[in-house]
C-alpha cells in the first residue's frame, strides 16, 4: 500500500476550481517535488495533503486511511510541515519551539517527558540546532531558523514530512544547505518528503520525482528526466527557457533564452 | 513611621521577589516541577502582600496583639476592621486581579497583539453602560444592583461582538478585534450622553466606577466572582498548550494538532466570562491585565503552562498591593484604584521594559 494516495482530488474556492481530478501515489521513502507556475494549485495541493483543506471530490488516504476522518491530534502524528516562514506573536526559545513539535503526541495534561527531550534533542542535533537550544526564536537567522523548523517537524516523528516552499526566503548557500540536510534525511532514515518549490532546479537537483501543476491539473508527472523537458516547462511556464544538462551531475538544469 | 515602612514593604516585598525570581528562572524550559515551584514562591509573595495589606490602613493594627487574641471570638473594633472590612476587600481584590491577568494573557495570545487586554472585545464597554444606567437610575441601594446590570450588559456585548464578527462558523482575530474596539468606541459614547445628563451627587459615583473602586462589593458577591474565575481559569488551564501553539500562528497550530476554531472560541467565551464577571463587581481598572502577563512573559518565559498560574497569582498580589495604596494614600478619602495601577504601573512597566530590551522581551 502506498503511504500517501491523492485519489481525483478537486477542490474550489467559492466558484473557482484551483484542483482538477489530481491523482498521484507517494511510496515510503519517496522525495516528490510539485513545481507550477503561481497560481497552478502547488499551495492549496499541500493545504489538502495536510487536512487543513477539504476536497470536494476524491480524498487523500495516508496508509488507506481517509485522512478526512482523522483527528487534527492523529493527523499531526503522521504528517509534519515545514512552512516558508515562522513570526511569534511572543519570544520562545528554539527548545521550546521544537518540542512545540511534540504536543500531538502528548495529552492535555502531559508535560514533556524524558522520550519527548530526547526526541527533541536528536532532532536538534541532526539540524546542527542544538547549540541554539536557549537562544530566543527571534535572535536567529533566516537559514537558523529554517533549521529549527526541520528539528520541529522532526520531532513531530512523522510519516510524511511536507515542505512549503521552505527556502523562499533563503540565499542560495542557505537553500542548499536545507534541501542537503533534507536529502540526508530522505536517504538514510527513509523520510518521505513532499516539496513544493518554484525553483525548478532545486527541485531537478533533490527530487527523485516530480509533479508538473498547471491550472489545478497535473501537466507532466514522473522521474526529474521526464518531467523537466523544454517542452513541458514552456508550456506549463509560458516562458522562453532552454533545458540542458548540470554538468556536474547530469540532472536537467534550466536558463532563461 | 510605621505607615511609611508599611508603604515601601508593599512596593518593595513584590521587586525584591520577582528580581530574585528572574535571576534563578530565566531562560529554563517549563516542567511541572518548575511550575509548582513558580506557584509556591508567587503564592508566597501573595500571602506576604495580603498581610501587610490587612494591617495597614488609617486605623492602625497590632497584628501580634490581634492574633494574640483569637481570631474566632473577638468582638473589639480591630478585629472588625481586619476580618469583616479589609479581609473581604483583599480577597475581592485578589479574584479582580487573578482575573484579568488571566484574561489578559487569554486574549494576547489568541489575538497574537500584545496591545490586547481584558477589556479589548468589548466586555467593559457593555458593563460601563449597563453600570453607569443604574448609578443614574438610583439602583445602588439594591443588593447585586449595579453589578447586575453591568453584568448584563457585559454579556449583550459579547454576543453583539461575536455576532458582528462571526461568519459561517468562523470568527476571524481581525474582524472580532475590529468589532470589539467598535462596539466599545459606541459603548463610551453612550456613557458620554449619560453622563452629560446626570446630576452632580450621581457623577462621583459614574467616575470612581468607570476608574475602579473595590469597596463596593459584598461579601457573596466576591463568591461568586471567585466561582466565576475557578471554572473559568479551569476551562482556560486545559488549553494552556494549543495556546502556545496559537501564538506561532493559526495555520502552524493546525499543522501541530490543534482544532484551532474550537479551541478559539472557547478561549475567547471563557475568558470574556471571566472578565464581565470581575468587571461588574470592580469598575473597569485598567492596566491589570495589560501589563501583568508582560511582567510575567519577561520574567518567567510565555510558555502558557506557566504563564497562566503565574499570572493568576502575581495578578491578585499587584491588585491588592495597588488597593492598599489607593484606601491608604490619601486616607480618610480613597483613590479609585485604577488611578493607581496605571500610575504605578506605567512607570514600572517602562523601567522593565528598558532594562530587558536586549533578552527576551519584545514589542
Amino acid at each position: 500500500m502506498p503511504l500517501l494516495s491523492v485519489d481525483r482530488v478537486s477542490f474550489k474556492y467559492g466558484e473557482q476550481w484551483v484542483l482538477r481530478g489530481v491523482a498521484f501515489e507517494v511510496e515510503k521513502g519517496d522525495f516528490l517535488g510539485v513545481i507550477g507556475p503561481n497560481g497552478s494549485g502547488k499551495t492549496t495541493l499541500l493545504r489538502v495533503i495536510d487536512g487543513i483543506l477539504r476536497p470536494q471530490e476524491g480524498e487523500v488516504r495516508l496508509e488507506g486511511t481517509d485522512i478526512g476522518n482523522l483527528r487534527r491530534e492523529a493527523l499531526a502524528r503522521s504528517v509534519a510541515v515545514v512552512p516558508q516562514y515562522s513570526a511569534l506573536a511572543f519570544p520562545f526559545s528554539v527548545e521550546e519551539v521544537v518540542l512545540m513539535g511534540r504536543s500531538p503526541h502528548l495529552g492535555r495534561w502531559r508535560f514533556e517527558g524524558e522520550q519527548d527531550l530526547r526526541i527533541a534533542r536528536e532532532a536538534m542535533e541532526m539540524t546542527d540546532t542544538l547549540a541554539l537550544a536557549s537562544r530566543d526564536m527571534e535572535s536567529l537567522s533566516g537559514g537558523e531558523r529554517q533549521r529549527v523548523l526541520i528539528a520541529r517537524a522532526l520531532a513531530q516523528e512523522p510519516r510524511l514530512m511536507l515542505l512549503d516552499e521552505p527556502t523562499a526566503f533563503l540565499d542560495i548557500r542557505h537553500q542548499v544547505d536545507f534541501f542537503d540536510r533534507i536529502r540526508l534525511l530522505n536517504r538514510k532514515r527513509e523520510l518521505t518528503v513532499i516539496a513544493v518549490t518554484h525553483d525548478i532546479n532545486l527541485a531537478a537537483h533533490y527530487c527523485d520525482r516530480i509533479i508538473l501543476l498547471k491550472n489545478g491539473r497535473i501537466e507532466a508527472a514522473g522521474p526529474v528526466e521526464a518531467v523537466i523537458t523544454e517542452e513541458h516547462i514552456r508550456e506549463a511556464y509560458e516562458t522562453r527557457i532552454l533545458v540542458d544538462r548540470h554538468p556536474g551531475t547530469g540532472s536537467p538544469r534550466i536558463t532563461l533564452t | 513611621m510605621t505607615r511609611f515602612f508599611l508603604f515601601t514593604s508593599l512596593l518593595a516585598v513584590p521587586a525584591v521577589a520577582l528580581s530574585v525570581a528572574s535571576k534563578i528562572e530565566a531562560g529554563k524550559a517549563v516542567t511541572p516541577l518548575r511550575v509548582s515551584r513558580v506557584c509556591a514562591l508567587l503564592a508566597a509573595l501573595f500571602v506576604a502582600v495580603a498581610a501587610i495589606a490587612a494591617v495597614t490602613g488609617p486605623h492602625r493594627i497590632n497584628l501580634i496583639a490581634l492574633l494574640g487574641q483569637g481570631i474566632a471570638s473577638d468582638t473589639s473594633p480591630e478585629h472588625t476592621i481586619v476580618f469583616s472590612v479589609r479581609i473581604p476587600r483583599i480577597l475581592l481584590a485578589a479574584v479582580v486581579g487573578a482575573t484579568l491577568s488571566t484574561a489578559g494573557a487569554v486574549f494576547q495570545g489568541l489575538l497574537r497583539n500584545p496591545l490586547a487586554d481584558p477589556y479589548i472585545l468589548g466586555v467593559s464597554g457593555g458593563a460601563a453602560v449597563g453600570a453607569v444606567v443604574g448609578i443614574i437610575a438610583g439602583l445602588d441601594v439594591l443588593p447585586f444592583g449595579i453589578p447586575a446590570l453591568a453584568a448584563l450588559g457585559s454579556f449583550a456585548s459579547i454576543v453583539l461582538v461575536f455576532g458582528v464578527a462571526g461568519r459561517r462558523g468562523e470568527t476571524p482575530s481581525g474582524t472580532l478585534l475590529l468589532s470589539g474596539v467598535i462596539v466599545n468606541a459606541f459603548c463610551t459614547a453612550a456613557i458620554m450622553f449619560l453622563i452629560s445628563t446626570a446630576s452632580g451627587t450621581r457623577l462621583h459615583g459614574i467616575m470612581f466606577w468607570l476608574m475602579g473602586d473595590l469597596g463596593l462589593a459584598e461579601s457573596g458577591q466576591t463568591l461568586l466572582g471567585a466561582a466565576a474565575l475557578l471554572a473559568g481559569s479551569a476551562v482556560i488551564y486545559l488549553h494552556a498548550r494549543s495556546l502556545n501553539l496559537l501564538v506561532i500562528g493559526e495555520e502552524q497550530a493546525l499543522q501541530l494538532g490543534v482544532d484551532v476554531e474550537k479551541t478559539r472560541r472557547i478561549l475567547f467565551f471563557a475568558a470574556s466570562f471571566i472578565t464581565a464577571a470581575a468587571v461588574s463587581l470592580s469598575g473597569l481598572i485598567g492596566f491589570v491585565g495589560l501589563l501583568v502577563p508582560h511582567l510575567i512573559r519577561m520574567i518567567f518565559g510565555s510558555d502558557y503552562r506557566l504563564l497562566l498560574p503565574a499570572s493568576f497569582l502575581f495578578g491578585a498580589t499587584f491588585l491588592v498591593a495597588a488597593d492598599t495604596l489607593a484606601r491608604t494614600a490619601i486616607a480618610p478619602s480613597e483613590l479609585p484604584v485604577g488611578v493607581i495601577t496605571a500610575l504605578f504601573g506605567a512607570p514600572f512597566f517602562i523601567y522593565l521594559l528598558k532594562k530587558t530590551e536586549a533578552g527576551r522581551c519584545r514589542f
